[in-house]
């Protein structure tokens, strides 16, 4: 016990050093796990840092019609991605940063991230970088109500509004009483955290098919560093995104901040290989259906909320 | 608990059937309806469980789980239609308007005084919720088709309410509604039918063309 109390003022650095780390591995496993299905060996685990390595040594071309947007989008993406990870627990640990009220921030330091990508598209004055631009912004606003509305249940159901708290409160005991809403929550996520990361059925990361591409192309004209920020960002969210899913599924609350945790992380590698295992047994939906499966996951979000309310 | 799982899935399936685009999916939604229906009548009856109470709730299991899915899918499939729901409101509107009526008959549960707490809080609000997705599905579905399960679903309403209120329900009134809506299934089958072999179609939107 001495020692859990020693070591506690430690787990919130160490929390966000897990997260800088091991966010590009996620992506790994989820290569692997695709190339498992498919029967290829596939790109080594660690593929993303080596690309991370490589494109940061490189120099970054410029479109003389970009202005300074167009070179700020990947820097405040990155920024937003990074501040949002310090809000997010592992598991039942205490997030590095937490007050009342951040899980709204959280919501919104993603939408910065978006918006400020989808301004540098549109900054290229590419007409095909405006398309994709469009279809984000589109589906991203019927996710967020999704994600907020979801979270507003879990806060609602413990009376918390920091998600610290909101996290450390998901034992087994709140499954055992009120398994059904968090269930739905968890169906939300699910279909919020495959949307916000470009993953399939709602996009395709491997295409590069302009009819159906949605975040690949606005991210086309970015290269060097930029691309680079750009892609680490894209690993940062999954790792966001995958912590609030994977700290609902695993109501592991020992106190023991080794197993809470490790628990957590056990839980988001899993989770990665699941979106492997949809990405190879399932195809794209057709775009007109992904606003319905949106609207779908909010409409379960309400239900869960309005059980919550009960 | 066990109850209030049910009846969440009963939630569920009516914002299946109000997002569903194919008829198939539809009417399978409608047959799991009415079995999960069944299986609440066992669960709230579960302490005194008569054979009254199982001849209910195994009689609408078989004929709301099969036979009407059957007779309908038959009527499907005699009628050739397409197997596109053709709705005049959007799957996406319709959800919207499903989430606000869940929370209308939430709020109107609540407000309602009754003589007798039903079993779970929820047991009125959602029976009054698949009434009001039934009358939804009867007013802005185009094919006559999904205004029979509309009327299905509205009868499940019902059917959740009386099982959730009434604790003897009489054993009469019961096996005479599900006969009722035994007669109004077979009989809508046979109609549709007729109709789509008058009209080579049962699109009800043209019925108002219909002159004398």
């Amino acid at each position: 016990m001495n020692f859990i109390s020693f070591i506690q003022p430690l787990l919130a650095p160490l929390q966000a050093g897990l997260a800088l780390m091991l966010s590009p591995l996620l992506l790994g496993v989820i290569n692997r796990t695709k190339a498992a299905f498919a029967g290829r060996n596939g790109q080594p685990v660690l593929q993303l840092y080596f690309d991370l390595w490589k494109l940061l040594h490189k120099g970054a071309v410029y479109s003389r019609t970009t202005t300074w947007v167009f070179r700020a989008g990947p820097i405040i993406g990155l920024a937003a991605v990074l501040l949002a990870t310090m809000f997010v627990p592992l598991g039942g640990l205490r997030s590095t940063v937490s007050f009342t009220g951040d899980l709204v921030l959280l919501a919104y330091l993603l939408g910065l991230m978006r918006f400020f990508t989808v301004l540098a598209a549109l900054d290229t004055g590419s007409s095909f970088e405006g398309m994709g631009a469009s279809r984000e912004v589109a589906f991203s606003a019927l996710a967020e109500p999704a994600l907020l509305l979801g979270l507003a249940a879990l806060a609602r159901q413990s009376g918390s509004l920091s998600l610290s708290s909101i996290y450390s409160s998901l034992s087994f005991d709140a499954w055992l009483e009120a398994g059904p809403m968090l269930a739905l929550v968890v169906a939300v996520l699910m279909v919020v955290f495959l949307a916000e990361n470009a993953r399939i059925p709602v996009d395709d990361p491997n295409t590069h098919l302009e009819l159906t591409m949605i975040h690949e192309v606005m991210v086309l004209d970015h290269s060097g560093p930029d691309f680079a920020f750009i892609l680490y960002g894209a690993a940062l969210k999954l790792w966001v995104l995958g912590a609030l899913l994977a700290g609902l599924i695993i109501p592991i609350r020992t106190g023991n901040p080794w197993l809470d945790g490790g628990a957590c992380l056990m839980g988001m590698f899993v989770i990665a290989m699941i979106v492997g295992i949809v990405e190879s047994s399932m195809a794209r939906l057709r775009l007109l259906c992904v606003p319905q499966l949106l609207v779908g996951a909010g409409a379960l979000a309400v239900v869960a909320l309005i059980l919550s309310l009960r | 608990m066990n109850t209030d799982i049910i009846l969440i899935l009963l939630v569920l399936t009516n914002l299946r059937l109000l997002g569903a685009g194919r008829l198939g999916a539809s009417v399978r939604t409608v047959a799991v309806q009415g079995v999960l229906l069944g299986v609440l009548a066992l669960l709230t009856h579960h302490d005194n469980l008569t054979v009254a109470v199982l001849l209910v709730a195994l009689s609408g299991m078989i004929l709301k789980g099969v036979v009407f899915p059957w007779l309908l899918f038959r009527a499907l499939r005699e009628a050739e239609v397409e197997r596109e729901v053709e709705p005049f409101v959007g799957p996406i509107l319709s959800l919207l308007a499903g989430v606000a009526a869940l929370s209308g008959s939430l709020w109107l549960a609540r407000r309602l005084p009754l003589p007798e707490s039903p079993g779970s809080s929820l047991l009125v609000a959602v029976a009054l919720f698949s009434i009001l997705v039934g009358l939804f599905l009867i007013i802005t579905r185009k094919k006559a088709i999904s205004q029979v399960l509309g009327f299905l679903v509205m009868e499940n309403g019902i059917y959740a309410f009386g099982v959730g209120l009434v604790l003897e329900s009489p054993l009469l009134v019961e096996l005479s509604v599900l006969l009722d809506v035994f007669v109004a299934v077979f009989v809508m089958g046979i109609i549709i039918f007729h109709i789509s072999r008058e009209f080579d179609h049962i699109d009800t939107h043209e019925l108002t063309n219909l002159k004398d």
